[in-house]
């Protein structure tokens, strides 16, 4: 059993708990699933400077930011407990593709050559933590939305609207992955 | 619907049910529960790493596309079984689930996130879960994101929608 937990779950697994995220928090507590609006109600709890789009009773939302604390707690428990002690196997294409960009670690979730401390301060690494992390917080916001609010909440409710933000979501990140990384990863 | 509520769906948010009860802040901690579990999940089937993610942009493996998809269909059972036999919640309110509007923010929001998601191989909800798997430079990622989030606020009148 255990030996089965600590391998990588397959998609259709994962797939099905995520799915059920959308009634559970309905039936809890008549909740939409939704994770970016989180980082709204941080605004609003940390630096609301006096702009509407932030001046809201956040408590009301709070239920938001306990569920991205659990999400984060849940990390913790999944790496300390129930790890997978071998490398991440990822497809042939992409692997022998990040070769020749220079990726060379991939026994992590994330490439050590991009996301750690030490390479921060350098060009890339301004480029893919900083700055990709700005695009996510800034567009996920203009869209309403991210994955969760419109990609999996909105598309489960058959919202026209999250389906365009969806197909735009992916757009944005195939530009990104074919002409944008490429050429980031040469820096 | 409440002032409150009113406000928020005015200005595009996801979550706009509000109970009208008055609950004590441990009521929360169940949703603390659900997200560790989501948390888990995201680590266990990979959807935190960048590489998975590269993986799913270059069309080179179904893993991502499955969760995604399997996800969809799950929530739309249940979002329309919820629906149609009008089901409350356990705290007894009639659940509603409000219609999304369309804006062009949906477009050019879209493709931005798109493309940070690319880059940093995270949505919102990975970012934490990376950030609780040890990667704390992610930590930095996720500050940022907040901060454009800030500044998405800050601009909202002068962007289109």
């Amino acid at each position: 059993m255990f030996e089965w937990i600590s391998q990588p779950w397959p998609w259709y697994v994962a797939g099905v708990f995520i799915g059920l995220t959308v009634p559970t928090l309905l039936l809890l507590g008549n909740k939409t699933f939704g994770i970016s609006s989180s980082l709204r109600h941080i605004c609003a709890a940390c630096i609301p400077a006096k702009i509407p789009f932030f001046q809201y009773d956040w408590k009301k939302e709070s239920w938001n930011l306990f569920f991205v604390v659990g999400t984060l707690l849940g990390g913790v428990v999944a790496t300390q407990f129930l790890s997978n002690p071998n490398d991440i196997v990822i497809a042939d294409a992409t692997r022998a593709h990040l070769q020749e960009n220079g990726i060379i670690d991939f026994s992590g979730m994330l490439p050590s050559d991009l996301f750690s401390w030490e390479s921060l301060l350098s060009l890339r690494g301004l480029v893919f933590m900083v700055l990709g992390g700005f695009l996510v917080g800034f567009g996920t916001r203009w869209a309403g939305g991210c994955t969760s609010g419109h990609a999996i909440m909105g598309l489960s409710n058959l919202q026209w609207p999250s389906l365009i933000a969806t197909c735009c979501f992916m757009i944005g990140g195939i530009l990104m992955t074919w002409f944008g990384i490429p050429f980031l990863l040469s820096l | 619907m409440t002032k409150h509520a009113d406000q928020m769906v005015e200005t595009g948010t996801a979550c706009v049910n509000e109970s009208a009860v008055q609950k004590p802040w441990y009521s929360n901690l169940k949703y603390l529960v659900v997200g560790m579990i989501f948390g888990i999940v995201f680590v266990k089937a990979e959807i935190i790493s960048w590489f998975r993610i590269q993986e799913m942009f270059r069309f080179e493996s179904f893993h991502m596309f499955g969760v995604i998809g399997t996800a969809v269909v799950v929530g739309m059972i249940s979002v329309q079984i919820i629906k149609r036999k009008k089901v409350k919640s356990f705290e007894g309110e009639l659940i509603v689930i409000h219609d999304k509007e369309f804006n062009k923010g949906q477009i050019y929001g879209g493709l931005i996130f798109g493309l940070g998601w690319a880059l940093t191989g995270a949505c919102p909800g990975p970012l934490f879960a990376q950030i609780g798997a040890g990667f704390t430079v992610v930590i930095v990622t996720f500050l940022s994101a907040v901060l454009g989030t800030w500044v998405y606020g800050k601009f909202k009148d002068k962007l289109p929608h």
